[in-house]
């Protein structure tokens, strides 16, 4: 019988495959033919911002930083580590936490399916004791340090506090020395209960692997019962606009760095997400893109340099706009970005530059789709986000000048805004 | 592998073709190949960062990004490599493939065009480049020279090989120095310009879905105005030469708080021309090649002698460079030591699992090499400068039949030539 059902997207040339366990696990398989290597991706919908929530009819707070730790400590196994294991099959696996998802990966061109055996078993077995969690304690506490050193990472929370009241995306997903000193090995087993269940994950791989073997290998390790709906609490609806229009610290650095953020509306699950996504990638191209006429102006001003990024954030229930770099003169930066934006709001955008824009980020879309890391990624967090991720030529297809008008008349104004900046020592 | 085609444009000027539909993006090189030498290196270099300003039609930045764009947000980059003793000058560029336009127009042509112009076409002021672009970029070229010595594991790589190739082509870097780019003025790029044109040879890339025949018609229009000459370079073998004896040792002092101990050894003349080749690759694979290779395991993690050690081939030039992390009083302990391992490899000290493990490792990244449109052109840049045809997947096979025996044979052609320490300064 066919557990695994298959889907085609004749416009980006991919071919989908999709099932779901009986415990609630979904896996994705994306057809890679003529590929050499492999790669597999397993997830968790669980990060930094996770840190109340609701398991056996209980409210639970834990403190920050849980899901990093327990990315950590889930390679040790009772056997020794699973890194190792990997490693001697020449597979080169790895791991991220990010504020919404936590992600175990490999990447191998050999012994793909006793790779992947591995990596099943090592994420959904926890092998914790008081012992290894109290000397991790000192390994993140060093990298809690060295990051809290970091200017733009002091800059990036900045700009974020400068945005939210109280949501958790505001809270760095290390967690502070502080707050890791409250974990122990029984939080990290409760939240590992809680967040590593079928239920709650999703397995994504691609190559030119067998779906069918996929399936069967997952339904034989994977037998924990579903655990249903993990309730989360981020806390009540934020504003729409900004909490204060800015901060500025001081630290070790030879020009000022500045992260200016502007405060979206947040992006419901399902299909509308992607469209708003979308509209959104686009108004920040047009508005402050590589080849935006603001880009030219103040690159050539000396007010940013090379180093000037920016782009659009999705998370559950809040979404932002960045924009950051190197600058002389943030505040002027901040200027003529809020400027421009009036402009475009009053005048609307070029057309011949809307059309070209949007081609550029179609292709740059397109040809992400090389990258088995960029795909594997992209499906777990969408289906979490409720999205068809490969969906994204029909819906732009349906995206005008107008959509990204609207987008940057709402979103660009002063009260959404906020700028942090880290100026040189001795320069305040 | 039935899917890769060389062919000749014109006299001294050649495609190469892979033909795959497994990518979304199809990757474009145009590359000129010259003999590298100290006279010549920083003007080369700094052509195309010169040329990628602007051309005739597209005169500055924003017009280049807007062409660009057009094309569904495709990039080209300048590009500066070496590959033995030749220097490859030219650009790199990615595009979306044909079959994926929203509106089904074709990008090869169009992007074939603007990688002609910039060539061929570039933006100039009168009988030359335009002035601002020649200050700009020699500016950011000096910067790029002298920012070589902040990434110090690099810089004690540059600087063995420069010290053992000194009065070699090979011991010449690839921006050539400060000295040399600080006194290049518009004319004498102009002119450096003017001779690569006919005298460089000239090697175009294509990896993508279209067919050889077409990107061949595609590149035979948008190279139209190259000069047409019968006397392109052509690469030859690298000059070998024996190793110092005794070995030359050179000591440098800067600001740094982790010593960096870097060697050089020659081959006895292998290089990736020579049948011994894959046993000599599989060789500096169980000595220093990866995570579970002598050096990695002993010098590393038993001895914690240093904080990295590994060893690396320059194929082409038939050198291995052996390079490494250490406290300062720890060098003499870990160069012997990564000397004793050297020497298990000479007397056949060699696991099964240290052989096989290295084996694996290998042949993994030859076959990932097939997956990356990147590291695919560069190992054909490499094989085209050395006169070979062999895929990866053959090269792979040769390695999967490599003996033991073979391996310690390789390894007893080793010797070590200059050994170069960098440590702290005194104060």
């Amino acid at each position: 019988m066919a557990n695994m059902v298959s889907k085609e997207y004749a416009r980006l040339g991919e071919r989908l495959w999709h099932g779901q366990l009986e415990n609630g696990l979904h896996i994705y398989v994306d057809e890679k033919r003529q590929f050499q290597k492999c790669y597999a991706f397993f997830a968790t919908c669980y990060g930094g911002m996770d840190m109340r929530f609701q398991l056996d009819g209980a409210w639970h707070d834990t403190p920050a930083g849980v899901a990093h730790f327990l990315e950590h400590k889930m390679f040790d196994t009772q056997d020794g580590n699973a890194l190792q294991d990997l490693a001697q099959n020449g597979a080169s696996p790895n791991a991220f936490t990010s504020s919404a998802i936590t992600g175990y990966y490999f990447e191998s061109t050999e012994k793909f399916y006793e790779n992947l055996k591995i990596l099943l078993s090592f994420v959904s077995i926890p092998w914790f004791t008081q012992e290894s969690v109290d000397k991790e304690q000192g390994i993140i506490g060093q990298e809690i340090q060295m990051i809290e050193d970091d200017p733009s990472h002091q800059v990036f929370y900045a700009m974020l506090d400068g945005l939210y009241d109280h949501h958790p995306l505001k809270v760095s997903v290390a967690g502070t020395r502080e707050s890791i000193s409250h974990i122990t090995a029984d939080t990290l087993y409760a939240c590992h209960k809680a967040f590593y269940n079928p239920s709650n994950m999703v397995l994504c791989v691609a190559g030119d692997v067998d779906p069918e073997r996929i399936y069967a290998l997952a339904k034989e390790i994977l037998t924990q019962a579903p655990n249903g709906k993990i309730e989360r609490d981020y806390g009540a609806p934020e504003m729409p606009t900004a909490v204060h229009s800015g901060k500025t610290l001081s630290m070790e650095v030879s020009t000022p760095i500045f992260q200016l953020g502007f405060k979206a509306d947040p992006a419901s699950k399902g299909p509308s997400r992607l469209r708003q996504e979308l509209v959104s990638e686009l108004a920040c191209e047009v508005l402050m893109g590589a080849s935006s006429p603001l880009y030219a102006r103040l690159y050539s001003e000396g007010l940013i340099n090379k180093s000037f990024g920016s782009g659009y954030e999705a998370y559950p229930a809040c979404a932002l706009f960045l924009a950051c770099g190197e600058s002389r003169d943030p505040e002027a930066v901040r200027d003529a970005v809020l400027a421009e934006a009036e402009r475009l709001g009053r005048e609307g955008v070029d057309d011949a530059f809307f059309q070209r824009q949007k081609k550029a980020i179609y292709g740059n879309r397109v040809r992400q789709l090389n990258s088995f890391e960029f795909v594997c990624i992209g499906l777990a967090q969408s289906h979490f986000d409720g999205v068809d991720m490969l969906d994204f030529p029909a819906v732009f297809d349906t995206i005008h000048a107008e959509d990204v008008t609207a987008c940057i008349r709402t979103i660009f104004t002063p009260q959404r805004a906020s700028l942090a900046v880290v100026r040189p020592k001795g320069e305040m | 592998m039935a899917n890769v085609t060389r062919m000749e444009l014109f006299s001294g000027v050649h495609l190469t073709a892979v033909h795959t539909k497994k990518f979304k993006s199809s990757l474009i090189g145009v590359e000129l190949l010259t003999p590298i030498r100290a006279e010549t290196a920083s003007a080369n270099a700094l052509v195309p960062m010169v040329l990628r300003r602007g051309t005739k039609r597209c005169p500055d930045m924003e017009s280049l990004s807007t062409a660009l764009d057009d094309l569904y947000g495709g990039w080209i980059e300048p590009a500066v490599r070496k590959k033995g003793e030749t220097q490859c000058i030219g650009f790199t560029g990615s595009f979306l493939d044909d079959a994926y336009t929203m509106d089904g127009s074709q990008i090869l042509e169009p992007a074939a065009m603007l990688f002609g112009e910039l060539l061929l076409h570039p933006a100039q002021a009168g009988e030359g480049f335009v002035p601002a672009y020649v200050e700009g970029e020699r500016g950011n070229l000096i910067d790029r020279i002298r920012a070589q010595i902040n990434e110090k594991r690099q810089y004690a790589l540059n600087r063995v090989t420069a010290e053992m190739c000194s009065g070699e082509p090979f011991g010449v870097d690839k921006l050539g120095s400060e000295a040399q780019a600080a006194a290049l003025d518009g004319r004498a790029l102009w002119d450096r310009y003017q001779a690569l044109l006919s005298q460089a040879a000239i090697e175009i890339y294509f990896c993508g879905s279209a067919a050889p025949e077409r990107v061949k018609k595609a590149f035979l229009s948008a190279l139209e105005g190259l000069p047409k000459t019968e006397a392109r370079f052509q690469p030859s073998p690298c000059t070998q030469k024996a190793a110092s004896v005794p070995p030359k040792l050179v000591e440098e002092a800067l600001d740094v708080t982790q010593g960096k101990l870097t060697m050089g050894l020659r081959t006895d003349g292998i290089t990736v021309q020579d049948p011994e080749y894959p046993a000599l690759a599989l060789c500096t694979a169980v000595f220093g090649g990866t995570t579970t290779s002598k050096l990695f395991l002993n010098v590393r993690e038993r001895l914690s002698l240093c904080y990295y050690a590994s060893a690396q081939l320059e194929k082409l030039k038939g050198v291995m460079l052996v390079s490494s992390g250490v406290e300062f009083d720890k060098v003499e302990e870990a160069k012997a030591e990564i000397l004793a391992q050297l020497e298990h490899c000479k007397r056949g000290q060699i696991e099964d699992w240290e052989l096989e493990g290295a084996r694996r490792s290998l042949v993994s990244t030859l076959y990932t090499t097939l997956d990356s449109q990147s590291r695919l052109e560069d190992y054909w840049l490499a094989q085209i400068v050395a006169g070979l045809a062999e895929t990866p997947e053959a090269l792979a096979a040769r390695i999967e039949g490599v003996t033991k025996e073979q391996v310690i044979a390789a390894a007893q052609r080793l010797s070590l030539d200059t050994v170069y320490f960098l440590k702290g300064k005194e104060d």
